[in-house]
């Protein structure tokens, strides 16, 4: 019998408080999600009971964080059905899990000439990367344009697939849009010409089914705070082929297999792309977090946030002069919109002082907004604790700061 | 002769101690920038734009006299209500006292924390804006005499 998802949000203390004398609606939940009781006890728990640098040592506390430690990688490698938790490496976030790849790749297999294919519905994190690793290799950098309805051209993608193409690298969730990307598909023409793929599942680990093995993503990367793990986790998922044959990204301890006063050898994976001490409490804390989720069913938790998101939509569309950025086939928790005449760093602003958080700016997405012809948006965002009450709180607020300015303007 | 900065301070501490609640600050700022003399449109040019702020705005800062004169705009009305803060305290006022100003007046109006906090609001760079006018201004008085 899974959990009742409608029990979510009293297992979220933050989520108890005021802002500004009223309760708080957290609508930003794609920039971080809070989190679970169960993690933050978690934490804690670690550096009451067991804190110990892990891996080489051989006291009693050692031995117990280096377990719990690489238990909460079989976790992660049981959650996204890696082949091997040994493919699961641990990072500070989805940015260092693509920083990671766009490195190695780019030192170990791209020559001047060769070129990358990004979609134009990337984060920052997933497209500067890319083009400084191009900058450095003397790569072409290619864009994958997304059309009128927000969706990437597969079209374009066959096209600019060539013999020099090295890596096609795409979100699953946009952050900016919350368009869900056919990475499956794309996965599917990139290989058909023998190209590799990164998907960023920063936004997408949360919400929906995520199985890389049946995704063929050759690498797939992710953060725990936008899961209800703490920040300052993440992890890159890579097919093992391609682990085995890339350079490490960052050196120094536990990375490496032996050292001579001038040589290296590197460890074996995962540990080959984790130098230096991790962090093992938050890993703790992305355990408990993936024990959280795993209490309810994935395939209902799915259902609720996407029939909440039809109801935001809903009630933000009946909003005269409103505008919801993008018409995916699919979307997925994300709510992009601004009402004419009215600045979205103002509608923001306002919103706050009812206690409504939401996100304003270009979400590090600049192409985006170029394409879009737009300054930026405000941005709702919804998460497992998220309700009707939430959207409507949202809804009413808009109306009180559309008269409030309509008053002054 | 215009009031000192501090003098203007002090009234705009006066007027917000009376609103009771954000709404209400935010509201006052609004009509506040929605009071201020428009800047002329020709002047809102891609050089003129405050660079650090999530919304548009423009300054057009002059040196006379060794005092800092400026007209100033922006797309959204809560930072056009804090230009029109800058304007009412430091517009005309000489350079040096711009200079000199500690700008806690934000503090005290309780914006500082709530607006400058933001990375969207631009206050800072704002701020950082004027007073780098006047310290040329100051510059090139000090070289005329």
């Amino acid at each position: 019998m899974s959990k009742d998802i409608l029990s979510a949000r009293a297992d979220f203390p933050i989520l108890k408080q005021t802002i500004n004398g009223l309760p708080l609606v957290y609508l930003d939940n794609a920039a971080t999600t809070h989190k679970p009781q169960s993690v933050i006890d978690a934490i804690s728990c670690y550096y009451s009971t067991m804190n110990a640098n892990i891996h080489r040592g051989n006291h009693t506390l050692a031995v117990q964080a280096t377990q719990a430690y690489e238990d909460v990688r079989k976790k992660v490698g049981t959650f996204i059905n890696a082949p091997s938790s040994s493919q699961v490496i641990f990072t500070r976030g989805t940015t260092e899990s693509i920083n990671l790849v766009a490195y190695s790749f780019g030192r170990a297999f791209v020559k001047p000439g060769d070129e990358i294919i990004v979609s134009q519905l990337e984060h920052h994190s997933n497209y500067v990367p890319w083009l400084l690793m191009c900058q450095r290799q003397g790569a072409v950098f290619r864009v994958l344009p997304f059309d009128e309805n927000s969706e990437l051209d597969l079209q374009a993608l066959e096209k600019l697939l060539n013999k020099k193409t090295r890596l096609v690298a795409v979100n699953h969730v946009s952050n900016t849009l919350g368009t869900v990307n056919p990475v499956e598909e794309i996965i599917r023409v990139a290989h058909a010409a023998k190209v590799p793929v990164l998907v960023d599942g920063a936004q997408a680990i949360q919400h929906l089914a995520h199985d890389v093995q049946a995704l063929d993503a050759d690498f797939y990367a992710f953060s725990g705070h936008k899961m209800y793990a703490p920040m300052g986790v993440g992890v890159l998922y890579g097919k093992k082929e391609w682990l085995e044959q890339l350079p490490p990204f960052q050196s120094g301890g536990e990375m490496i297999d032996e050292v001579t006063p001038d040589s290296v050898t590197f460890n074996v994976l995962p540990y080959k792309f984790e130098a230096g001490t991790p962090n093992v409490a938050d890993v703790i804390g992305l355990g408990a977090a993936i024990d959280y989720l795993n209490q309810f069913n994935s395939t209902e938790l799915q259902s609720f946030e996407d029939e909440l998101l039809e109801y935001g939509l809903g009630l933000l569309r009946a909003i005269p002069g409103l505008t919801v950025y993008g018409n995916p086939r699919q979307r997925s928790a994300i709510l992009p919109f601004n009402i004419e005449g009215i600045q979205h760093y103002d509608l923001g602003t306002l919103l706050d002082t009812k206690g409504i958080a939401v996100r304003t700016g270009q979400h590090c997405t600049q192409p985006i907004m170029d394409a879009l012809h737009i300054a930026g948006t405000v941005r709702a965002s919804l998460a497992i604790y998220n309700s009707r009450d939430d959207l409507d709180a949202m809804a009413k607020g808009i109306d009180r700061v559309v008269r409030l300015i309509r008053r002054q303007t | 002769m215009k009031a000192t900065i501090k003098e203007i301070e002090q009234n705009l501490i006066d007027d917000f101690a009376l609103l009771e609640n954000w709404e209400e600050k935010y509201e006052y700022l609004i009509e506040m920038g929605q009071d201020m003399p428009a800047m002329e449109p020709a002047l809102k040019t891609d050089d003129r734009l405050v660079q650090g702020c999530q919304s548009s705005v423009w300054f057009d800062i002059h040196c006379e006299e060794g005092n800092l004169v400026f007209s100033a705009d922006s797309d959204s009305l809560i930072v056009k209500g804090m230009v029109a803060v800058l304007n009412a305290i430091f517009n005309g006022q000489p350079a040096e006292a711009v200079l000199q100003s500690d700008m806690s007046l934000f503090d005290t109006l309780g914006l500082w924390r709530h607006v400058s906090s933001q990375r969207g609001s631009g206050l800072t760079a704002m701020i950082g804006h004027l007073k780098q006018s006047a310290a040329e201004c100051l510059g090139e008085q000090q070289e005329e005499q």
